[in-house]
């Protein structure tokens, strides 16, 4: 249950690049009114970002080709649609997770 | 048709509310918290570091990342710079969710942008798409849930993780991939006919750049620009 203040310094300063990038647009919108076009703009983010998180999880850059991370392009098929289905996000949680248990003791 | 306006239904603005709201997210923190533990274990930080990590870093992918260096005995310099491009994409979440909170006070905009994470930035937007409002005490029901969640997982994670089974052979890795995919599709719900079929072209579009810029980039900066990208070819194809 130790640190030094060498370490603790290091975690201050990843805290400080987290942080800032969060709080700045709270801050950015209060004063600043942001033209139409930035807000029609920032209506396709939510989309754009849950999507490409889910792509990320789906490809394996490790190779000379990028290529599916197989495995859980397996599992994310099932739990599209438990997710178009149920629209409920503890099920599809579920549902993903046991495709994945069931997939893992399979392969 | 009912109209989308006539839809929507706008519940009460309660901190109780917020809490129900973080549940279903919260099989994700804990099984990625419990991991970051026993990632920080073994990679030789003290409990007290990974309970430091989980409360003033608060971000799952630039922690595990954090600990990778930290083992390969990364300058300091790298790790800042790295930990800040990881969590960069946070910039736009907030930039997303911040013009729904400006009537409240600074103080609690910098505490509703401090505790902003992918999973509770998943949560306020699919609200917002279904109601198009956002309430200060919803968000603080949710943001905090789900920032103590994941410290007293990390830190368990840290104190137990010697004993705990490999979470990878549980499925609760994917846990996290599960709910960005419930997330999606309960934001694709709402829509309407017309914007569906625009956003799925869209999710085409991110496809094929993730693809690409993932030949280049490591996956963090790939998604952070192929939704810069992608955000702006719906803005110019829309009507």
């Amino acid at each position: 249950m130790t640190t030094n203040l060498a370490m603790f310094l290091i975690i201050l300063g990843c805290a400080v690049v987290t942080w800032l990038p969060r709080v700045i647009p709270f801050m950015l919108v209060r004063s600043v009114q942001l033209p139409d076009v930035v807000l029609r703009w920032l209506t396709y983010i939510p989309v754009c970002i849950l999507s490409a998180l889910v792509i990320e999880s789906l490809l394996n850059a490790e190779g000379k080709f990028v290529t599916f991370e197989w495995l859980n392009l397996m599992a994310f098929i099932p739990t599209v649609f438990v997710a178009i289905f149920t629209k409920s996000l503890s099920q599809t949680v579920i549902a993903g997770v046991l495709t994945m248990a069931v997939l893992r003791n399979l392969f | 048709m009912v109209s989308q306006t006539e839809m929507k239904t706008v519940t009460t603005d309660s901190f109780s509310q917020g809490i129900r709201d973080c549940i279903p997210t919260l099989l994700g923190y804990i099984s990625i918290g419990l991991a970051f533990g026993v990632i920080g274990i073994t990679s030789n930080l003290s409990i007290l570091e990974i309970f430091l990590l989980s409360v003033f870093v608060y971000a799952g992918s630039a922690q595990f990342i954090f600990c990778g260096l930290y083992v390969a005995g990364a300058p300091v310099s790298i790790i800042i710079i790295t930990t800040f491009i990881v969590n960069l994409r946070h910039f736009l979440m907030s930039l997303t969710v911040a013009p729904h909170l400006t009537r409240y006070s600074s103080l609690r905009n910098i505490g509703f942008g401090s505790l902003l994470t992918d999973e509770t930035f998943g949560v306020a937007v699919t609200k917002l798409m279904k109601e198009n409002h956002l309430g200060g005490r919803w968000m603080d029901g949710l943001n905090l849930t789900a920032y103590l969640s994941w410290i007293a997982a990390c830190t368990l994670g840290g104190i137990v993780g010697k004993w705990i089974p490999d979470a990878e052979s549980w499925g609760l890795d994917f846990a996290l991939v599960a709910m960005f995919v419930a997330l999606l599709v309960l934001n694709l719900v709402d829509v309407g006919k017309s914007k569906l079929m625009h956003y799925l072209k869209l999710i085409g579009c991110v496809a094929v750049c993730m693809y690409i810029l993932s030949y280049f980039l490591p996956g963090h900066l790939a998604v952070l620009f192929s939704t810069i990208i992608v955000a702006t070819i719906g803005v110019v194809t829309e009507k």
